[in-house]
């Protein structure tokens, strides 16, 4: 009844004056507007900065040459890679033993492996110091044991347990998925051809999971080179890029060389991701 | 026996990473209301440090609220109308599209936040108001908003729905909303909850922007751990928890919902 109530269909939307295209154009203005305004026009704003000041084009070697900002970067660098590393680690170990397992009280391992997941930095700095600073449950547990109170949130291994604590649910996630899509049978046939477990795992299992290593290390390794809520929450002086960046901006007002920085750590962090996804876009593919 | 053994040591050493993650949250909500955390638990529960941080920090979760819910309808209006014309357009452009608007979860906060200083400092009004906070994390979020329903887009078949109500004379605004929208809405409600969560938490970009007269809760939070005692640092961040928390569980709800339909 309602159908032959309606008008006539004509040419749909040509009749209204507003064509298919357009409105797609439409669709996408604001978009643009946004991006261009608050994104794109910044960044090459922070770029020309970066170039701006007394040593000009040089501000961008800076980062390579002096050494002052060399071992900043070497620091960082190191830092990154030593999370992701340990990342990567434990993220495997406890991933396959989850995937592999149903026992009561899984769920509640997995939900406390993940709940992190949406803490700032900030917070995982707070983590840290109830854990290892000077109030700190470790300190509590080794005065009380070896009569020496162990403090050590606010040097560079605070740090690398809060960059830890921030990236293990992240990683755990992108592997415990990659673990759920293998194949089991390349498993079985590996153990029929008489592969013990140590070599099933070495030549089957670990190289299956290499595109969630690539994939899932890289966000890890870019996180933390860029991660500043923790190191500023631990506010000891640990010379990381961020932290750098930061008092260069606001205690040295050398606004050119923060943002020559700036830009030589995005593209680090930038970099990282497109080089992973290049290497992994076509596997990642094929596996799913 | 040997496999017994390899259980309980996984077993023991996938706790032991539950946890250095649990533990110190389970700390810090048990010192939220505890009258005196060196003292420990003995010395008895309190809500004093709550309301503490009610009278010191109100005026920051409020306006985190208010940011996250003006996020939230940032990216509704730009990133869901763009995910839809990004799916009809695909091919090397939309890639492209994509690539861009992805770049600020590549991009440490800090250098956005450099470069939004640097470009509208001179926007005396702007800079100051907590629409200029808005603006760093619609950038950051929007990405997230894009790629979700884009996800559920790229699920159905847009361009058959598309055909089949603009031949039946829809236009194409009603095609959109009508049509589109409501099939799109797995999609923009996970997209949501990652937005609201994100911008609940962010620092690394709220950091640079804010002014004294526009701080957000986790400014507040870092304010507190660097200058108030371990109690209210450890009450306001028991706030924080209660506020992320339903969101975890919803976007965790979708998830196994959507796996279930999957596996059906």
């Amino acid at each position: 009844m309602s159908f032959f109530a309606k008008p006539v269909p004509t040419f749909a939307g040509h009749a209204r004056g507003l064509s298919h295209r357009s409105f797609l154009r439409l669709c996408l203005l604001p978009l643009a507007v946004v991006a261009a305004a608050f994104f794109l026009l910044p960044m090459v704003k922070l770029v020309i900065v970066g170039a701006s000041g007394e040593t000009g084009l040089s501000a961008y070697a800076a980062i390579v040459t002096q050494p002052r900002y060399r071992a900043t970067l070497i620091n960082t660098v190191l830092l990154a890679a030593a999370t992701t590393a340990a990342s990567l680690a434990i993220a495997t170990i406890a991933g396959l033993f989850l995937q592999r397992h149903r026992f009561p009280g899984r769920a509640v391992l997995v939900a406390m492996l993940t709940f992190p997941l949406a803490f700032p930095g900030v917070v995982v700095g707070f983590m840290i110091i109830l854990l290892a600073g000077r109030q700190g449950l470790v300190g509590e547990l080794t005065s009380r044991l070896i009569g020496e109170k162990l403090v050590f949130a606010y040097s560079i291994q605070g740090l690398f347990l809060g960059y830890l604590y921030f990236s293990i649910p992240r990683v755990i996630l992108t592997i415990m998925a990659a673990i759920e899509k293998l194949d089991p049978a390349l498993e079985e046939a590996a153990r029929a051809l008489g592969a013990g477990p140590w070599a099933v795992h070495r030549d089957v299992i670990l190289p299956a999971l290499v595109p969630a290593f690539v994939a899932s290390g890289a966000i890890a390794f870019a996180t933390a080179m860029g991660a500043f809520g923790t190191a500023f929450t631990l506010a000891t002086n640990i010379d990381v890029l961020p932290m750098v960046i930061y008092t260069e901006f606001t205690l040295s007002a050398n606004i050119a060389m923060a943002a020559a920085l700036s830009v030589g750590l995005g593209l680090v962090a930038w970099a990282m991701l497109a080089l992973s996804r290049s290497l992994t876009g076509g596997t990642i593919a094929a596996a799913g | 026996m040997r496999d017994r053994v390899i259980f309980g040591g996984q077993l023991l050493f996938t706790a032991l990473v539950a946890a250095f993650l649990i533990v110190p949250a389970i700390l810090s909500m048990l010192a939220g209301i505890t009258v005196n955390y060196f003292r420990g638990i003995g010395s008895g529960l309190t809500l004093q440090w709550v309301v503490a941080v009610w009278d010191l920090y109100a005026e920051t979760i409020a306006r985190s609220l208010l940011i996250a819910i003006a996020t939230l309808a940032a990216t509704l209006v730009v990133g869901v109308p763009a995910a839809y014309a990004l799916n009809v357009r695909g091919g090397r452009f939309a890639r492209t599209v994509e690539e861009v608007i992805t770049l600020p979860l590549a991009i440490p906060g800090l250098a956005i936040a450099l470069a939004l200083l640097l470009t509208y400092n001179g926007f005396g009004d702007f800079r100051r108001s907590w629409l200029f906070i808005l603006t760093g994390h619609v950038v950051f979020t929007l990405p997230f908003m894009v790629r979700a329903v884009m996800a559920v887009l790229s699920g159905i078949d847009v361009k058959t729905l598309d055909e089949s109500a603009a031949s039946l004379g829809a236009g194409p605004w009603r095609r959109f909303r009508d049509v589109i929208v409501p099939n799109a809405r797995p999609g923009i409600l996970a997209g949501a909850l990652a937005v609201v969560t994100l911008s609940l938490g962010e620092f690394n970009l709220t950091w640079m922007l804010h002014t004294p007269l526009t701080k957000t809760l986790p400014v507040g939070l870092a304010d507190s751990y660097a200058s108030m005692r371990l109690e209210v640092a450890s009450a306001y961040t028991l706030v924080f928890f209660l506020m992320i928390i339903p969101l975890l569980v919803a976007m965790q709800l979708l998830a196994d919902r959507r796996g279930t339909l999957e596996r059906s």
